[in-house]
């Protein structure tokens, strides 16, 4: 974690350029490769793959929303599964209501989980989830609002540390008990599920399927350009700053809590975009995504990573869900022995991660030569 | 067990259509007259009361079982139960009746006798149809009465009280004079009070007298009744009816709030047994253990384990399961926990967050552990004798399990404040709490009591575990369930303070127990997890926080 706090970064390393690069070139060839290959072809790409990257790709965004606070800002939220799971929800009304008259019941306004519990008109949460850019509004502003009001109370009041990764966990936690509530109005134990359209077309179409991923590869782009801007600036050495030595921050005369709740509220939206890029990919969303469990699983993708390297955040999300992939698929019993094992070795022997390790052998071009200088003690 | 269920049910049918036809009261005192005169051996009869089972006709099996009742013969409830479960039999040839008991065997209906040389596979069964069965059951329900097991005596004065039908009457008053149990006297005296207080064509001081009875049994039952009374009647009934009820409620209203204490005692006690090893792993190191829950389940599979080695060696010690089974999950967890604090925590102290990831990755490979040698399934965990059963007290009906788990939780508490206090292990860990750096300037060998306390910390969720396989499912997710309360128990009693825990975690038992009739369960820890979140805004290091430079961090 030894920070540059005198050389400014650029805003564009060659890690930043190898890594938009890659994302530009996963944007455009896996739509190729899916749509415009004959199925028999050795460069075709079947459609669960197009849908499994597309998957990682989100994961990869809630990671880096993680590194932000996590890697930038010393805030390990324990939650940030519940503002990727708001997201997601919010995008799951709005498929919802774009089901009409085609769910089991027909019912043009309610969708289906109403009708069965004998409901008779939409509730209040659900209003103006029939637009599109209003549930967008809402991707962005759920979250945003929810990270706001519950960082003003947490940082305002210097929660820090364990204490504030504790109760990040105890809001998820809760939120995942109301969304198991039936009378919460949004699908209770079953979540939202059996999407038709999205924009008028069918999520279950080979297109969408491809647009959805370029899109997710474009957020990610876009997420990655956004916290890299907000890392480099001075707002960004101020964060670095907080994270190394809070309380000397706040003698300079920083309004630490300020700078807090912000990059909070910022990463928490971005945690949102990434859910609701996510459901229409896999189809469904449910309580179990506020699981703790999920949330903690989101900060070891970035310590895999690298945390505070942002690129290895998201390099980290991919990483471990391949590997969660193909050990599920292969080797069912050890997925969770190689998982546990994994947030141990990374946080004995890999503090850095993987980007962060690298880095420091000098494989990715420096502009200016490491400097020796002593390592920042923690005020703590 | 089922099959108790079973008659029970048909019993309580059978009572609440009792006297509806007036057969029934004849069938009951027919059948009191048979059973108070001496027992009589009066073969031919017998002989001719069970033969008509052999005709194969509805109209005869009825008029049977009418005649059964009647005789007051011995075997004759052991036959009705048979015949609900459609376990009574007849030969054709023969004419003899039998019927396979509890346990299997085939017995002769007449003699009560074991059945030799009858070959089963021609006998034929005794059908029944709605009419027999409306039959069978108010027989049964006269004869639940006179039933020589206590508790169908109980069950049948129950459903007396419930159905309040005068014509069984008759057979109460006759129940009662033979009744020698005090507890089920009492049973027989509030039926027939029931009985004659509802009844409008009784004398009124007779009805006065009942209501009296009724208001001595106290709950929500009779407080029903009462109002019922009250409504269907005028007068000096309808006033001391009225007031019963309204006796009984406020009675019953301050009984629910004791019930909720205890309840909330109960769920504290839980979490305190839960959480009381975090607050020293976290207190005394600052280490958030996120393995704690895994070393509650490890403490219960222990118990498991231990119970399925006395089962398979040596029955006789299992009512002492448990406390064999505490010391070596005591032992087992804690040896784990020093294991654990010396191969991965030690490298990590000063870096909390880190800590934080390893355990929980330890936690994670702990439970697939666990799943793996044992199966995802839950494993059942028996209850020694002295932690099964209830008793009353007032209007409350405490279980010896939850009654015991909250005398051990404070049999913990108060062995683990004199370990801190009195022992000289305990003043290291203070010390060391309070004061690190200076602690060990003072020749305190502080890895040394890291590594012990750790395993003390771990010991502990152990014996909890003992204590949780009693109360909850014993499965790998077991620990799951406890981390994120006993976490909330031990931030809102405030760190490296065994007091702010204990009151932590009665308090928020006791909160959620009250919460849980106003806005259910879930809403209610919904609320309690939210009050928690805001309660740290206001004092981030809890209820009883340290005071000192040391903690300031």
């Amino acid at each position: 974690m030894q920070l540059d706090l005198q050389g400014k970064a650029p805003f564009l390393d060659a890690r930043s350029r190898i890594f938009l690069a890659v994302l530009a070139g996963a944007a455009t060839l896996v739509p190729i490769l899916f749509l415009a290959t004959p199925a028999s072809s050795f460069l075709h790409m079947p459609a669960y793959l197009v849908a499994l990257f597309g998957k990682y790709l989100c994961f990869a965004l809630l990671a880096l929303s993680l590194d932000l606070v996590w890697g930038y800002c010393g805030i390990l939220s324990l939650g940030h599964g519940a503002f990727f799971s708001l997201g997601g929800y919010a995008m799951g009304m709005y498929l919802m209501r774009q089901i009409g008259t085609r769910g089991v019941y027909a019912n043009p306004i309610l969708p289906d989980f109403m009708v069965f519990l004998n409901w008779k008109e939409l509730p209040m949460t659900w209003w103006g989830f029939s637009s599109f850019s209003y549930a967008m509004l809402m991707v962005l502003l759920v979250p945003g609002i929810l990270a706001f009001c519950f960082g003003w109370f947490a940082f305002r009041s210097r929660v820090t540390g364990v204490y504030l990764s504790i109760i990040t966990q105890a809001m998820t936690y809760a939120l995942l008990l109301a969304f198991f509530r039936n009378d919460m109005g949004f699908g209770g134990n079953n979540g939202l599920t059996d999407f038709k359209d999205l924009l008028g077309f069918n999520v279950q179409a080979d297109g969408m399927r491809a647009a959805l991923f370029s899109i997710s590869a474009i957020a990610l782009g876009i997420g990655y350009l956004i916290a890299r801007a907000v890392v480099t600036s001075k707002f960004g050495k101020v964060l670095i700053a907080i994270r190394d030595a809070e309380s000397r921050t706040r003698f300079i005369g920083y309004r630490v809590e300020t700078y807090k709740v912000v990059v909070f509220t910022l990463s928490a939206m971005m945690a949102g975009v990434a859910g609701a890029l996510y459901v229409p990919q896999v189809g469904i969303i449910n309580p179990s995504e506020f699981s703790p469990a999920n949330s903690i699983e989101a900060v070891i993708w970035v310590a895999v990573g690298g945390r505070g390297t942002l690129v290895g955040a998201a390099l980290g999300a991919v990483l471990v869900n391949f590997a969660k992939t193909w050990f599920t698929g292969a080797l069912p019993e050890f997925w969770l022995f190689a998982l546990g094992l994994l947030f141990i070795l990374v946080t004995l022997f890999l503090p850095k991660g993987i980007v962060g390790t690298m880095s420091g052998l000098t494989i990715w071009p420096r502009r200016k030569p490491p400097q020796a200088r002593p390592q920042p003690t923690p005020a703590e | 067990m089922r099959m108790t269920r079973l008659i029970g049910a048909a019993l309580s049918r059978a009572m609440a259509g009792l006297g509806r036809s007036a057969f029934t009261a004849t069938v009951a005192i027919g059948l009191l007259g048979g059973a108070l005169a001496p027992s009589t051996v009066r073969a031919d009869a017998s002989d001719d009361v069970v033969a008509k089972f052999s005709t194969d006709r509805f109209p005869d099996t009825e008029k049977a079982i009418q005649d059964l009742a009647a005789s007051g013969l011995a075997t004759g409830p052991a036959m009705l139960d048979a015949l609900n479960a459609n376990q009574l039999y007849f030969d054709p040839a023969s004419k003899g009746v039998y019927f396979t008991n509890a346990a299997g065997e085939l017995i002769v209906a007449r003699t009560g006798s074991k059945a030799e040389g009858v070959a089963q596979a021609r006998l034929k069964k005794v059908r029944l149809n709605n009419s027999v069965r409306g039959a069978m059951q108010a027989a049964q329900g006269a004869l639940s009465l006179m039933s020589p097991d206590p508790a169908k005596r109980l069950v049948g004065a129950e459903s007396v009280f419930k159905s309040r039908d005068p014509a069984s009457l008759p057979a109460v008053e006759m129940a009662l004079k033979a009744e020698k149990d005090a507890k089920i006297r009492r049973a027989f005296e509030q039926a027939r009070a029931a009985v004659i207080a509802s009844d409008k064509s009784q004398d009124e001081l007779n009805r006065l007298e009942a209501l009296d009875f009724i208001k001595e049994r106290g709950d929500q039952d009779a407080a029903s009744l009462l109002s019922t009374i009250s409504a269907a009647n005028d007068g000096r009934v309808k006033a001391s009816a009225e007031e019963g009820a309204r006796a009984i409620q406020s009675r019953l209203a301050l009984w629910a709030h004791v019930q909720n204490i205890w309840y909330g005692l109960s769920l504290g006690s839980v979490l305190l047994l839960a959480a009381i090893g975090l607050a020293i792993t976290f207190g005394v190191m600052g280490v958030i253990n996120m393995a704690h829950g895994e070393m509650v389940m490890l403490g219960a599979y222990t118990t498991f384990v231990v119970q399925e080695w006395i089962r398979s060696h040596n029955p006789a010690l299992f009512d002492y399961s448990l406390f064999i089974a505490i010391p070596l999950a005591f032992v087992f967890t804690g040896f784990i926990g020093v294991i654990i604090e010396r191969c991965i925590i030690r490298f990590l102290y000063g870096r909390p967050l880190e800590t934080l990831l390893a355990t929980f990755g330890l936690s994670l490979m702990l439970q697939q552990a666990v799943r793996s040698m044992f199966g995802a399934n839950n494993r059942e965990v028996g209850a020694p004798a002295f932690m099964s059963g209830a008793f009353e007290f007032g209007a409350l009906s405490i279980t010896s399990g939850r009654m015991w788990i909250i005398v051990f939780a404070i049999a913990v508490f108060v062995g683990l404040l004199l370990l801190l206090r009195v022992t000289p292990f305990g003043l290291r860990m203070r010390a060391v709490t309070q004061n690190r750096r200076m602690a060990s300037a003072m020749g305190v060998d502080t890895n040394r009591v890291d590594a012990l306390a750790f395993g003390l910390g771990s010991g502990i969720a152990g014996i909890a575990g003992v204590a949780l396989s009693q109360i909850d499912n014993v499965s790998p997710n077991l620990g799951q369930s406890y981390i994120i309360d006993s976490f909330m128990v031990v931030v809102f009693g405030g760190v490296g303070n065994l007091w702010g825990t204990l009151v932590a975690a009665l308090s928020l038992g006791i909160a959620n127990k009250f919460l849980e009739p106003i806005a259910g369960a879930v809403l209610g820890k919904i609320l309690l997890l939210v009050f928690i979140i805001l309660f740290i805004q206001k004092r981030p290091r809890g209820l009883f926080a340290l005071k000192g430079r040391a903690v300031e961090a």
